[in-house]
């Protein structure tokens, strides 16, 4: 397991770029995550933090830059190392993106897919071990009374934390969150990013979560990241978020102003 | 400004447009009819004269029943039942195992031809093409071809049949799985699963239902198919059938159809009963 201490350049992003037709989604992205960090990304919505994110994940592919994970370069990654890099960063999504039909378990075990033979997986059969594991992570987040129901009869904040469950399974070096609270009540929305909170201190993994709320950021994370039309417009300490700072990122400094306009 | 007058007038002259349009077509859709029905050798008039023919036939295939001696009118009307119901046994045999066979087939390909979930733009077009060949040939010409190679039997009704159901079902199938929600397909493939293990745990769950419905649905289109692949020789009820017509055993003809139809209308209403429960508790799921 990683040191829990933030501790060197886990992650290196230069110059990533990627367009949608005329609009810059990123545009030249440099970024270093270190190890053990709890980063949050803040911004407009439209600004590119969920793009980031994904293409981190090799969800989508960047139009150029490089982008490396302890000096291996993640671009180049095809086929099972590819997969095996998604295993190793997993996300989390702002809808969830549980598969309603399937038993919670059975989701948090998607989580497992990666590291599991092919024909064994189609045919449902996960091992002892996985299930184990699946158990064991959905009760670190009190969801061990839902195991059983099926994914669409829990509420908002009680399926983030099943897809929580499912990152954790994953063995991850780094959890992706991408709005995991914008869809959820305050109440919910401060288990949920407990629950990030503990895993980034209890298990040492680096968490690079984006927030469309800055007082989240200023409660949660030490470092805090702002983008603004595909650019990081700011990289520093979270407290560095003066008035002046957040009126160059929002356009204003008026913090209700800028939790409705995300 | 428009006063009601030019309104109405405006109105008018559009309605006389329409009308004139509308007959024009109605008499060139009457003229083509025409033509047609000369080219094809259409005769009201032989038609008229000669349905006496048609009640004729079916006269002849109304069995005598006599109250008195209802039990055994009816024994000789199904002296044959016996071989009858069990060569409808295979018939219904040939409709599962060709449903069933057909299912898996159009669901491991539905995957590969729905645009958004293909691995690759050419597997998605070249099993669009297939499933389109697969469903564009009739069971019949499947039927005589397979009689040919694998000889007379079930066997060749069961592969003509799966074949089409490929087709048929496949198409559908890939539509459903179009619209899929793309949001757990995501979730699953960022958690580094391969291609099909996404398809088995991101898309298959959401469409699962649908595809039974289809394919019950399908069971009973392959059922009617079946009864009447016989007439090539590929198994079930349908040579009995044949064998009647051909050598006018007219009672016979009618005995096998009742128990067609009544084993058709049998499928049909449980069918529809299971299919509704599936449509219903997807729906009322989706709802919740």
């Amino acid at each position: 397991m990683a040191d829990p201490a933030p501790s060197g350049t886990f992650l290196r992003l230069e110059g990533i770029t990627k367009t949608y037709g005329a609009a810059r989604a990123l545009d030249g992205v440099t970024l270093e995550v270190a190890r053990g960090e709890m980063t949050a990304v803040i911004g407009r919505s439209g600004a590119g933090k969920s793009t980031l994110l994904t293409v981190i994940n090799r969800l989508i592919d960047p139009d150029a830059g490089r982008m490396t994970c302890e000096g291996r370069d993640i671009l180049a990654l095809r086929g099972r190392a590819l997969r095996d890099w998604r295993r190793r960063c997993a996300m989390v999504f702002q809808r969830f993106n549980l598969v309603s039909r399937l038993p919670v378990l059975t989701n948090v075990m998607t989580g497992r897919l990666a590291m599991r033979p092919l024909i064994p997986s189609l045919l449902g059969l996960f091992t002892d071990e996985d299930r184990a594991a699946a158990i064991e992570a959905l009760v670190a987040l009190d969801m061990g009374p839902h195991a059983l129901k099926r994914a669409d009869e829990l509420s908002g904040g009680q399926q983030q934390r099943v897809a929580i469950a499912r990152a954790l399974v994953q063995e991850p070096q780094i959890v992706l969150a991408d709005e995991p609270v914008a869809s959820l009540d305050p109440r919910n929305a401060e288990a949920v990013m407990e629950a990030l909170a503990r895993i980034n201190r209890d298990r040492g993994i680096t968490v690079l979560i984006n927030l469309h709320s800055v007082a989240l950021a200023r409660a949660y994370c030490r470092r805090s990241v702002a983008m603004s039309a595909g650019r990081i417009v700011y990289d520093g300490p979270t407290e560095g978020l003066t008035p002046p700072v957040l009126e160059r990122i929002y356009g204003t400094a008026d913090l209700d102003a800028i939790e409705d306009a995300a | 400004m428009t006063s009601v007058e030019q309104v109405q007038a405006a109105w008018a002259a559009q309605r006389r447009v329409r009308l004139g349009q509308t007959a024009l077509i109605a008499v060139a859709l009457v003229v083509a009819v025409l033509i047609s029905a000369d080219l094809g050798e259409v005769d009201l008039v032989r038609l008229w004269e000669r349905s006496d023919r048609l009640g004729n036939y079916f006269g002849r295939m109304v069995p005598r029943l006599a109250w008195e001696t209802l039990a055994e009118d009816l024994a000789r009307w199904y002296r044959r039942g016996d071989r009858w119901l069990r060569e409808l046994g295979v018939t219904i045999l040939i409709a599962i195992y060709a449903t069933l066979f057909g299912m898996v087939l159009a669901v491991l390909g539905a995957f590969v031809a729905a645009r958004p979930l293909a691995p690759a733009a050419w597997a998605c077009w070249a099993m669009r093409r297939t499933f389109e060949f697969a469903r564009t040939v009739p069971e019949l010409v499947f039927a005589v071809l397979f009689v040919f190679s694998f000889g007379i039997g079930p066997l060749a009704g069961v592969l003509a049949i799966a074949l089409h159901s490929m087709g048929a079902l496949g198409k559908l199938f890939s539509e459903v799985a179009e619209n899929a929600d793309p949001e757990p397909i995501r979730g699953v493939r960022a958690t580094g699963a391969s291609w099909p293990q996404v398809m088995r745990y991101g898309a298959l769950p959401q469409v699962a239902p649908a595809f039974l419905s289809y394919g019950l649905l399908r069971f009973e289109i392959n059922v009617r198919a079946a009864s009447v692949l016989g007439f090539v020789g590929a198994g079930g009820i349908g040579q009995e059938l044949y064998t009647a017509i051909k050598s006018f055993a007219y009672t016979d003809i009618s005995a096998i159809a009742l128990m067609l139809i009544v084993s058709v209308t049998v499928i049909d209403v449980v069918s529809e009963r299971l299919r509704h429960r599936l449509i219903g508790a997807a729906s009322l799921r989706a709802a919740a």
